[in-house]
Parts: C-alpha cells; structure tokens; sequence
C-alpha cells in the first residue's frame, strides 16, 4: 500500500552555493539524500536528524517543519491524524523512539532554589572544598563501637558494600543492541574517567568492557540475556530491572536483524534472532519473588555488590518501592513518565506512568516516614537535562540522578527518535557497521565526561550559593527548594513550599 | 569421601556458604541429609562438583549454575535451573513451576512431572544448548518464548486422557525443539508452533539425551521408545516482526 | 494507627484440615509456615482456626483489637444495645514472644523480633437477641454490625466473627505471632495460615491476614490487580472496603456469592478465577451457558493479578490459583488430611511422609471438606 501520509519536513537546499560534493548523500542514513545531476532529497525520509546540515561544507542544507495547512481542529492535530493514517496503511502498533514528546508540565521547571544572603554567607566553590563524593549502597540505621582493652575503639558493624560515586550522576542504563558497541565503549571509559557509573541495560556485556568493570552496572531483565556468573561479578553494582519510564509494564525485543556476531555473543543468542525481553520476569509474580532473585543475585556475587532494582514510576511507587528496600535492594532506580527509550508502543510511552519529580519526593517521603530511607539510595532517572534539574532532584530526596537522552545528546544524537529504525545517523543507536564507525569511542568519552565536568562545577556553584560544601547538605534538603505556578496540592505532594514564602 | 552435612534445620546462607568455602578448598562431593526447603544449593558455584541432596530443595535450586551435578532424591520445587549455565540436575521426583527459566546450558532431568512455564525463554548459544527431559506431563505455557535448546516430554506412565502438556504449549516460541512421546493436541498448541514429523537427525538427538536419561533413572531405553515422537518448532524465528507501524 | 493507603503485598500461605474432623493444636501450622519465613518481612502474620470453641460452638466468637481501653469501651457500650455479650475476657498471649523451635526457614543470627506493642486484645462470645431478627437474617445482622464498627467505632477492630472459629493475627514473623497467640494450647480441625510481605508501614495489627467475615477467612498470596473494581463491585451491595488491602475483596466476595447468591462453592470459584472464553466456547452446553452466564454476571467480581488463596469456612477448606498461575501452590494428602502451601517442603516440615502430592491447576479449585457425618 502506497503511504499518503504528507512528510514531516522538507530539505531545503540552496543549489546555487552547492558545490555537488554529496557529502550529505553519504552522511544522510535514512536514504533522503540522492544524487542524480543534484542532490535531490526525497522529504518524506528526513527525519531531521541533522547529520547533512552538520557536515555539508558550505552550510546550504536546511531543514524545516513541512508547514502543511490542515483544517484547524485543537482535537485532530496532525499528528493524530497522521498517526492514524500510519495505522490504517500497517495494521500495527506505533513505535517510537526516545521519551515522551508531550507538553506536560515538566515540574523541574517550577521549582527554584535558594541562596544565601547577609545572614549566612555562601561560599566560594572555586577556590574552598566543595564536595560531590556519594556512595551507592544499603547503610545501617546507626553504628555499634566497642573499646578494647587497650583503650582502642573499633568499629563493630560491617557495612554492606558500597560504590563511590565522585559525582551523584550515573548514565543510565541503555543496552548493547539498543546502542552501539562504540557508544557503549564511549560511556564506559567516560564512566571511569569521571569516576560513576555506567550501565550495561539488559543486552549483556562486551568483553571489550571487561576492564571497566569497577564502573559498572550489569543489568539483570528478563530476558537474561548474557547473564551469567561471570557478568554478574564483572560490575561495581548489579541491578534488577523491573521498568522502564518510557514503557512501565511493557517488554521489548531487539529485532533479529540488530543481532550480528557480536551481538549475539554477548547477548548469547543465536545472530537473526529477535532478542525477546518478556514483560515480567518470570520468575517474579510477586514482591517476595525479587526478595527471592535479590538474593540468589547476592548468594552468586558473595554479598560483595550492592544490588539494585529499577522500576517505572507509576501510581503506587512509594509503596512499591518501600517493598523493594524491604526485599533486600540497596539501590532503587525510579524511572519517570519522560524517560527514553530505544523503542516503545508510542501508546505507552504518551500515556503510562507519571512525573518522576512527583514519585520521587513520594518514594523519599515514604521510606523517611518508614525509617528504611538510609536502608537504600534512590537513583532518579527520566529526563534530566541540566544540573539544575540534577540540584533539585538530590533537594528531593535522590542520592544521585541517571542520565541517559543527556548523555546521547552529548554523543550527537539530535532527539529525531528513529532509534527503533537502526538507522541512526550518528552511529549511535545502529548496529550497521558503517554508521557506528561514525562514532569515535575515545572522542565520545571525552565529550560525556565534558559533559559531567560542565555539570559538576555548576553543582559546586549551586552548593556554594546555598552555603553548604557538601552534597549531603543539599540531599533531601526539600527546604532549599520552592515553588512557582504549582497548586496547592503539588506542592504539598513535591514537600516543599511556594515561593514567596521564608523558612 | 563426599562431605556430608546434616541439613536439619540449617539456613541456606550458612550451608550454601559452607558448599562454596568446602568447594574452593577442593572439595568435589557433597551429600546433603534432611535438606527442607533450603533456597539457591549450587548457586553461583564454578566447580564441577556433585551434590546429592536427600530431601526437598528449597526455590532456585541451581541458579546460576555453572558446573555441577545436583542429584534430588525427592520432588523439587519452583525455579529450579534458573539462568543456568552448565552442569546437570537430576530430580528422582516431580518439580514445579517455571524451570529452566532462561537457562542456556547444562541438563535437567527430570523422573516426573513438571509445572507450568517449563523451559520458558530457554537459549541457546553455539554448542552450549541446554536440555530438559520429564518423564511425566507438562502444565500450561510449557515452552513458552522458547528460543533455544531441547525440551523432552515423555508422558511415561500416564493414562490416554491425560494431555501431555497444558494449554498454550509452546506459546510465543521462536528457537530450539520440543519433542513429544505420543501425540500432541493441536488445539492446546500455541499459534508460533507446528508439529512435525521427526528427522534422522532428531532421532540421533533424541537416542543420546534419552539413553542417558534412561540410565539416570534405571529406566529401559526400548520401552520408552516403543512410542513414536513427534516434534514441536516455531513457524518463524521472528514471529513479532509485523506488528508494528514505523 | 489504620494506613489510609492501599497496600500491595506478597506472601506464603499454608493450611490443613482434618476431614475427619479431628482436632490438632497449632504447634504444626506454626511450624509449617516458619519454614516461609524468607516470604514473609515481619510486618505481618496470621492465623484462622476452626474447631477451636466447641463448648460455645453456638456463639458468634468476635475477635477484637482495640488501639487503647478507651476503644474498648466506647465498642461495649456499642455493643450493648446490639448483642447479647454472653462471656468476655482477654486474649491469652504471651508478650515478647519469639517462635524458638529449630527451622531451616530463618537463622537465628540474622535476629528475631519479638511480638511487642500488641493492640488491647479482647474476645467476646456472642448472642444475637431474637428481636433483632425480624427483618434480617441472624448472619445478615452481624455482617451489617461488623461493617459498621470497622468504620465508626472509632480504634476497634473486628478481626473475625464466626461461630466456633478465630483469627489470630499481627505485626510480626507469623512464626513468633503463632507463639505470641499462645496457638499450641487451641485445636482446630482446620488450620490456615499467612505470612506477609506488605510493602508499607509497620504498625497496624488489623491489617495483617487472614481477613475475616463471618466464618470465611480468606490467606492470599500475591496482589489483585483488579481491587479497583472489585472494591466498586462490592460496594452497591452493602460491603464498605475500608482496611485497603487487597484481601479483603476476596472474603466478601465469597460472602456475597456463596452466602447471599447462593452459588455453590466451586462455581463461585467460576465467577472469581473465570475460565478463558477459547475454554468456554469448547464446553457442553449446559456447561457453557452456566459458565457464560457466570462471567457475563458476575464481570466485576473476577480476580485478576496473580494470586493464590485458601478459604476456610467451618465445614471445609478452598485452594485456588489465578486463571495463568502466576503464584505457587502444592497441595498433599496423607490419610485424612489435606495440606496446602507455597511451598512443598512447609507441607514436608509437618507431615515427611505423603500419600499424593501435587499442584493444582490455575483457576482450578481443590476442595477440601469435613466427611458428613462431622458435626461442627
């Protein structure tokens, strides 16, 4: 069936300056660019994913909204329209890339964040300590001493493992498959220069990965793929995944065609076949299941890693979440309603879950109310762009934040949520061999650890403003934050109070 | 000389501790006595050793199992040879629900029935294949998302009206190969699976992994083979492939 | 002390009965589920026996859990207009309890929590005066009253309300709540029992399982995805779901079918794990007119979500899974016993030698029930 869908954007090329160098063929992977006595773009493939723009030598390509005039409904936008159309030519399910594209109201953006003033004073982060050091794991409620006989004191209690962080941002977790092997090898090395964490997702890890294992977190989905005694041990922290913001309550599958030799051996599957990531865990129906694989995970790496657990941020995450401290996790992941993806049914991804800002000052609140808030650290994923989203995150009650759709942007990606296509441009989210070349995993790290530098100085400036030296002083501290344009309801829900008002 | 470990009311954090610390001292052979319930025996051990366990093991029984030989003289429980790699299991009993859950090496044997979810997600992986033989009936979802290794259904000893497996056989499977002694419903089979008849290869396949069971359970390789087989395989190995609008 | 938030929560679960009628103490069940131990996370623990009053096997047996003595008070002033309150007197416990025997379900290093900070535990014998039921039926009565002092009387607690039968049940490992109850003095030709994985706040005695009406009780592994409904279902008849849990749907569920409809008890199982409408198609007739009739009827009633549940009412015992099987269940038979838990080897850690053993089916009820000629 021939499509009648209109294109989305229309390439503009101002032929005169063109010098025919067809680079932007070369570059363009979604087939938009062809040559025949010009470059001729065929707009219904563009994706604006800017790679022609980037690279064309004289700056003559441009890209812009197809500005098309439908008949004004505020109910059938275009895109639902189109959307439909999609449907009606397929008989499928809509697919999409990267997070929720929709205009509700992010409530980072409504928060801001004190500073100091005349009555205490802030501090210079540049030139005096400002400390960002956090440590990932289960801390008991209070410490037990003894003196010995000669007088010497010793410490009694044996903490359970904990991982250093030199700054309370990790990168999320996004599987070899999803990603490419470069981009993947990118976030590892970026991982250990800047001392956090990387993640592994579901899909298994390289062996190229293997001397990074101090930093970090192999995961453990569903479908288990590549998940092994060996995997398990090579990893700072071993993580359970429950959800997904982006897809709460759905699986996924890689398609067979992304499942080369190198995939397949590290996800160990046959190559060609869909890697089928089920819904649930099948081995967990309920919560004293994940107590069950908490602890086989444990018996397997000899009580020497934190395990952690992640899930999607839906209507009960306190209580979810307080089951999961309770279970044994050291570590849990809420991952809200604007997380990314490689790949979701558009349905879920605009529609399931909610606001990470709101569950995570639930999750906080309930394990305080609890007294189990020290038992875990609470990771807060789902679309941090910036270090003031970071600030205000750790204000809430996270211990440190998860970043993903930032750290691929950091990489080149343009947001054009194709990664489901394979085709990325950037060679990021593709296995195609020619595409990934594209993707220099040296030059990569030292742009995500640009990236984490950039935001670590701000985190300082903001610790400093606010008079305090020391990330602990700002983790939970909701009285540094307030609010503006929020009713009276979400601010009580966030914990904090409008702004206007004092302490 | 195996260790022995009288079990009796011992919990599974002490004794799995005591297996792996005897296991990396050299020890090869275990006999657990008045086993009860103990969770994750074998879990996360590298060895080719072999534990012979008298009593019911607890959940994740070999979990991560990478190596030994666990011998069951008494029915199993849930989850057993989870995410397994290598090794074996023989159960002289019946197990439960969901085994072999993404296992993709090693052998499950087992004498009697299994539950529901059996071999659900098992993989397989150049020649690590993984393998599970029952001698008894299946639940529902047996087989389900199967992606790789062999699974056996014997229906030994069952009367003519008992399905050899449940509803859903073989549900959403895109891998690997389901043998059946006997006939199979094709009403209770999942829409990814058709049955097929057996080739010369499948025989050989068969003949080596039940001579072997056969020995584990003193049982007559011709008598179980007086009844001809039939195989179970996926329609496609990408059955979810035209489903979405991209 | 009540959480005003719904509580999703996890489980074992184990039972036995006697269809002999034969009455055990409680030493067994508690055995059985302290082998569960690691299923459960000490906020919560429970059990419903039957069999345990016969001298007063006439009289509604009222559990109650008070938050203070003024609770207390303020429900025997409700119930003397209400109830002919024939004996009360304080529950027997045995505060700062901890379950001592040997078990491979906990390691004693790991730590123990004794059972402290009990509410006011008080049991009251019940008759229902005459004049009362004129209009109502005797059951209908109590059912109404029970309803009404969990919602108004402000700290009281009606843990369960059946003749000759009782809950026992707190905060706590259900190993060291057994104790606590001091349940090896009971006997009961029908045990159940729960240990629980709440994911919430400690602290609320009324919310651990089983949960009772009448002389339903209901132990529940796993979380019913359709509480929504099922709570809206209920509603309009009267049931007012105030404890947020789960659970609770369940024992009215059964009061409303079994009691109030009228539906024998394996078709109310029908309505509650339905079969598949592909299974339902493929029935006799008569079958699936009955089954479809039952599904189109009784919609808001399905539980969905995984869950495994025993019933217990005075004349028998109920074990059922969700309609795919999503939680475990074993069940076993040694001469006139019938045993059902998570796990075999709770059944194994109380009766070694079995004569049959196996696992139901999803959505595929095992009836356990006294022989006739038992008198309850």
């Amino acid at each position: 069936m021939s499509s009648q869908i209109p294109p989305e954007f229309t390439v503009e090329i101002d032929y005169d300056k063109c010098r025919r160098c067809r680079r932007c063929v070369m570059n363009c992977s979604f087939g938009c660019m062809q040559f025949k006595d010009k470059v001729v773009p065929d707009h219904k493939k563009c994706v604006a994913c800017h790679r022609c723009v980037t690279f064309c030598p004289e700056g003559v390509i441009t890209i812009k909204k197809n500005e098309l005039a439908y008949k004004e409904s505020a109910n059938w936008t275009p895109e639902m329209r189109q959307n439909i159309l999609k449907q009606a030519e397929t008989g499928g399910i809509l697919l999409s890339g990267m997070g929720n594209p929709r205009p509700q109201q992010i409530l980072w953006d409504h928060m801001l964040i004190d500073a100091c003033q005349v009555t205490n004073p802030s501090i210079d982060p540049l030139r005096e300590p400002m400390e960002l050091r956090t440590y990932l794991g289960r801390k008991p409620n209070h410490l037990e001493f003894t003196r010995g006989d000669n007088g010497d004191i010793k410490l009694e209690t044996t903490l359970q493992p904990q991982v250093k962080l030199d700054i309370p941002i990790v990168f999320a977790a996004m599987s070899y498959g999803a990603l490419s092997l470069n981009a993947h090898k990118a976030l590892a090395m970026a991982a250990k220069k800047s001392g956090t964490l990387m993640n592994t997702g579901e899909g298994g890890l390289h062996t190229d990965l293997y001397p990074y294992a101090s930093n970090i977190t192999v995961q453990v989905a569903s479908g288990r793929f590549g998940v092994h005694s060996e995997y398990l041990n090579t990893s700072a922290t071993v993580e359970i995944k429950i959800g997904q913001g982006a897809k709460p309550g759905i699986g996924g599958h890689l398609p067979g065609e992304k499942v080369g030799d190198e995939i397949s051996k590290t996800r160990m599957i046959p190559a060609g076949t869909d890697a089928l990531s089920p819904a649930p865990h099948h081995d967990i129906y309920s919560i004293e299941d994940l107590s069950q694989l908490i602890y086989a995970i444990k018996e397997a790496t000899d009580y020497t890693k934190p395990v952690g657990v992640k899930i999607s941020a839906v209507h009960n995450v306190a209580a979810i979440a307080s089951g999961i401290v309770r279970a044994g996790a050291d570590i849990v992941t809420i991952d809200g309603f604007r997380g990314g993806t490689g790949a979701a049914p558009m349905v879920i991804r605009d529609n399931v879950g909610i606001p990470i800002e709101l569950a995570l000052a639930a999750v906080d609140q309930r394990l305080r109310d609890e007294g189990i808030r020290n038992n875990a650290s609470i990771l807060c994923a789902g679309s941090i762009r910036n270090s003031g989203d970071v600030a205000k995150a750790i204000a809430l009650g996270a211990d440190a934040v998860v970043i993903g759709t930032g750290a691929l942007i950091a990489l080149g990606c343009r947001v054009c949520q194709k990664c489901y296509t394979g085709n990325c441009a950037w060679g990021i989210a593709t296995q195609k061999p020619e595409l990934v070349r594209r993707l220099d995993p040296q030059l990569g790290a030292e742009r995500l650890s640009n990236l984490l530098t950039g935001w670590g100085y701000e985190l300082q400036e903001i610790l400093g403003s606010l008079g305090v030296n020391s990330i602990e002083s700002l983790r939970g501290s909701r009285e540094r934050l307030r609010g503006i344009d929020l009713d009276e309801q979400t601010l009580d829900l966030l914990g904090i109070k409008p702004a206007g008002i004092g302490q | 000389m195996a260790m022995t470990i009288d079990c009796k009311g011992m919990y599974y954090r002490k004794l799995n501790k005591m297996i792996r610390n005897a296991v990396e001292e050299g020890e090869t052979e275990f006999v657990l006595d008045n086993i009860n319930g103990q969770r994750y025996i074998g879990n996360g051990i590298n060895e080719k050793v072999k534990i012979t366990i008298n009593g019911v093991p607890g959940n994740d029984l070999a979990m991560f199992m990478n190596g030994p030989t666990l011998i069951v003289n008494a029915n199993a429980q849930d989850t057993i040879a989870n995410t397994m790699n290598a090794g074996e299991i023989i159960v002289h009993g019946s197990a439960g629900d969901v085994l072999g859950y993404g296992m993709r090496g090693g052998k499950l044997y087992i004498k009697g029935n299994v539950g529901y979810r059996t071999g659900i997600h098992m993989k397989e992986y150049k020649k690590q294949i993984p393998a599970i033989i029952a001698g008894g009936v299946a639940g529902d979802f047996c087989g389900e998302y199967m992606a790789g290794g062999i699974l056996i259904l014997l229906g030994l000893n069952k009367d003519d009206d008992t399905p050899i497996a449940g509803d859903y056989f073989g549900t959403g499977m895109h891998g690997g190969v389901i043998y059946v002694r006997g006939d199979v419903d094709e009403s209770t089979l999942g829409k990814e699976v058709s049955v097929l008849e057996l080739d010369k290869k499948d025989d050989k396949t068969l003949k080596k992994h039940l001579t072997e069971y056969c020995e584990h359970f003193g049982l007559n390789y011709d008598d179980v083979m007086r009844k001809p087989f039939v195989k179970l395989l996926p329609v496609s190995t990408r059955p979810y492939g035209n489903m979405y609008a991209y | 002390m009540r959480c005003n938030c719904y509580i999703p929560s996890g489980c074992a679960i184990s039972g036995m009965m006697s269809e002999s009628g034969e009455r055990m103490d409680g030493n067994a069940i508690i055995k059985s589920i302290a082998l569960m131990h690691d299923r459960s996370n000490g906020l919560g623990g429970g059990f419903a026996a039957y069999g345990i009053y016969p001298r007063r096997a006439n009289q509604y047996a009222f559990h109650m859990m008070f938050d203070n003595m003024e609770a207390k008070e303020k429900c025997e002033e409700y119930f003397n207009g209400t109830f002919d309150v024939v004996l009360d007197e304080e529950m027997p416990t045995r505060p700062g309890a901890v379950f001592e025997e040997e078990t491979s379900g906990r390691y004693p290093e790991y730590g123990t929590q004794p059972i402290t900070k009990p509410p006011v535990l008080w049991r009251y014998f019940i008759d229902v005066p005459e004049n009362k039921t004129k209009f109502v039926s005797e059951r209908e009565y109590v059912v109404e009253k029970v309803m009404d002092i969990n919602s108004n009387v402000d700290g009281a607690f009606v843990a369960s309300s059946g003749k000759n039968m009782g809950a026992f049940k707190g905060v706590g490992y259900p190993e060291d709540i057994g104790v606590f109850y001091k349940l090896d003095e009971y006997k009961a030709y029908i045990w159940t029992s729960h240990g629980r994985f709440p994911t919430n706040t400690p602290g609320w005695w009324g919310g651990a399982h089983p949960f009772c009406l009448l002389d339903w009780s209901i132990v529940h592994n796993g979380e019913i995805s359709s509480y929504g409904i099922n709570k809206r279902y209920l509603e309009p008849f009267g049931y007012k779901l105030e404890l947020r849990t789960d659970t609770e749907v369940v024992a009215y569920l059964f009061d409303l079918l079994v009691r109030r409809h009228k539906l024998p008890i394996e078709l109310a199982v029908k309505a509650l794990a339905a079969p598949f409408w592909k299974d339902i198609d493929k029935m006799p007739e008569n079958e699936r007119k009955i089954v479809t009739a039952i599904r189109q009827v009784y919609g808001g009633g399905l539980l969905n979500g995984p869950f495994s549940i025993i019933l217990g009412h005075s004349r028998g015992m109920v074990g059922f899974n969700d309609r795919i099987k999503l939680r475990p269940m074993t069940c076993a038979r040694k001469d006139d016993m019938l045993y059902m838990a998570s796990e075999e080897s709770a059944i194994r850690e109380i009766a070694p030698d079995l004569d049959e053993v196996w696992s139901p089916r999803a959505g595929t009820a095992i009836v356990g029930e006294l022989n006739e000629e038992v008198e309850t």
